[in-house]
């Protein structure tokens, strides 16, 4: 019988090696996969790569592994925010590494080694300062730049629900890099809300089939609001 | 209006007249959200939310914040009746591949042959960030920009060429700013409205451009 569910998010999390790439969901705090960012802290793994949108809010989650001095380089499009301080200070003395991507190139690198593409042509950020040394192409007289993919050893990512196959449903703009980032990691993690007995997830509305997920730990409901905690 | 110039406000409220029924339009972090406060009621627009949503509402109040509901600020919005959800890949496909019809962005500089610079300052020790700017520029069927025309020190962002690095290459269609309404183009930029008592002669001195008048295309976006 098949079953992804972890005991815990430390189980779910102890292979992880130094040097490793890990794919972290969430956009800012949405789907953030809060609670395995923090057992990833607690578990030590270090000289990590990471791929997330951010470089972290606070002091807290992603932040935190920043602040730990554990992540040698992250690959993102947006770090500066409000309140990205520790991200900031090591930016600043040249402490991390950053590549620094467009979203849209961020999600199709992402989207694309999930889907077995050897790089591709876009139009996003030809001529600018991001495409300098990349092979460009006129096609049908656009220009476009060459993109390469980005794969994951690990993918952290957070959805609403789960059964134990790996089906994951999400909520809301929580969704954000989930289902692309679960496609393009050797193993993927999951956190949810809550794991439901197999068939309660109505097939038509699974966003992430259980193939792209190998792991799957119960964090609990995140809302004191019954009819949030109830939607699908 | 104070004599020949529009507020923040009124440049919004203006640039929403010429969004057109029906269309799909993503608004920009900062000013350009601005817009979403004048959208003619009897119009439907989508707004479209680049971290993956369509159909977004207004800001949410005290109440009615949801943590898994925010906008590409990050801020916590609401959805309306015909919303739907989904993931940043097919957030930037609808995006890149041309399915908006609208874009409302803001800038550092815009040249008049329409190069946007509005991601980055160039600054040495500025903490860089692109996020969606790049995808946004490039993916709209037309993309308008709203700033003031001048710098605090009085400077035009509207400029021959960029200094700043830029977002992307003869991108912008039309400017909205507080002295006048431009269109861009690979021939320059032409006014099609000027702010009160501005005259094109004032515009001409304050960038430097060779500008001429002339009446405002029809907006040729939406094709249904």
């Amino acid at each position: 019988m098949i079953s992804k569910t972890s005991a815990s998010a430390a189980s779910a999390l102890a292979d992880i090696p130094d040097g490793a790439t890990i794919m972290i969901g969430g956009f800012g705090l949405a789907g953030q996969p809060v609670q395995l960012i923090d057992a990833l802290l607690e578990q030590g793994a270090a000289n990590l790569t990471v791929v997330s949108n951010n470089a972290g809010n606070g002091h807290s989650g992603l932040a935190a592994l920043l602040g730990a001095k554990r992540v040698q380089k992250i690959i993102c499009s947006f770090p500066r925010q409000t309140d990205s301080h520790i991200f900031d200070a090591l930016y600043r003395a040249g402490e991390i590494e950053l590549e620094l991507v467009p979203q849209g190139n961020l999600a199709e690198r992402i989207r694309a080694a999930g889907a077995g593409i050897g790089a591709f042509f876009t139009p996003t950020g030809f001529g600018t300062s991001l495409a300098e040394g990349k092979e460009t192409r006129t096609i049908n007289g656009r220009d476009y730049v060459l993109e390469h993919p980005i794969a994951a050893d690990f993918a952290l990512i957070s959805a609403y629900r789960a059964d134990r196959l790996g089906n994951l449903t999400y909520r809301k703009t929580s969704r954000n890099f989930g289902p692309i980032m679960a496609s393009a990691a050797a193993t993927t993690v999951v956190q949810v809300d809550r794991i439901v007995e197999l068939g309660e997830l109505d097939p038509e509305a699974v966003i992430t089939p259980g193939i792209f997920v190998n792991r799957v730990v119960e964090t609990g409901d995140r809302f004191e609001r019954e009819e949030w905690a109830d939607v699908g | 209006m104070s004599g020949n110039s529009w507020s923040r406000a009124e440049i919004a409220g203006r640039l929403a007249q010429d969004i057109p029924d029906g269309a799909y339009m993503n608004l920009g972090i900062g000013l350009p959200t601005l817009v979403s406060n004048y959208l003619p009621s009897d119009r439907e627009i989508i707004l479209h939310t680049e971290n993956g949503m369509l159909g977004m509402g207004p800001e949410a109040q005290p109440g009615e914040i949801d943590p898994d509901l925010i906008n590409a600020g990050k801020i916590a919005v609401t959805e309306l009746p015909g919303a739907s959800y989904f993931h940043h890949g097919d957030s930037f496909g609808m995006m890149r591949g041309g399915h908006l019809d609208l874009c409302v962005l803001g800038a550092f500089q815009v040249s008049q042959t329409g190069d946007l610079a509005n991601w980055s300052t160039g600054a040495p020790d500025a903490i860089p960030a692109v996020g969606g700017a790049m995808d946004l520029a490039i993916g709209a069927k037309q993309v308008y920009v709203m700033m003031e025309l001048a710098t605090k020190g009085g400077v035009s962002k509207l400029v021959d060429t960029c200094t700043y690095p830029i977002t992307g290459i003869g991108c912008v269609d039309r400017l909205y700013t507080d002295r006048a309404i431009f269109e861009l183009g690979a021939r320059g930029a032409t006014v099609t409205e000027l702010v009160g008592d501005t005259t094109l002669n004032e515009l001409r001195e304050l960038t430097g451009l060779a500008l001429e008048y002339s009446l405002a295309q029809e907006y040729k976006g939406i094709t249904s």
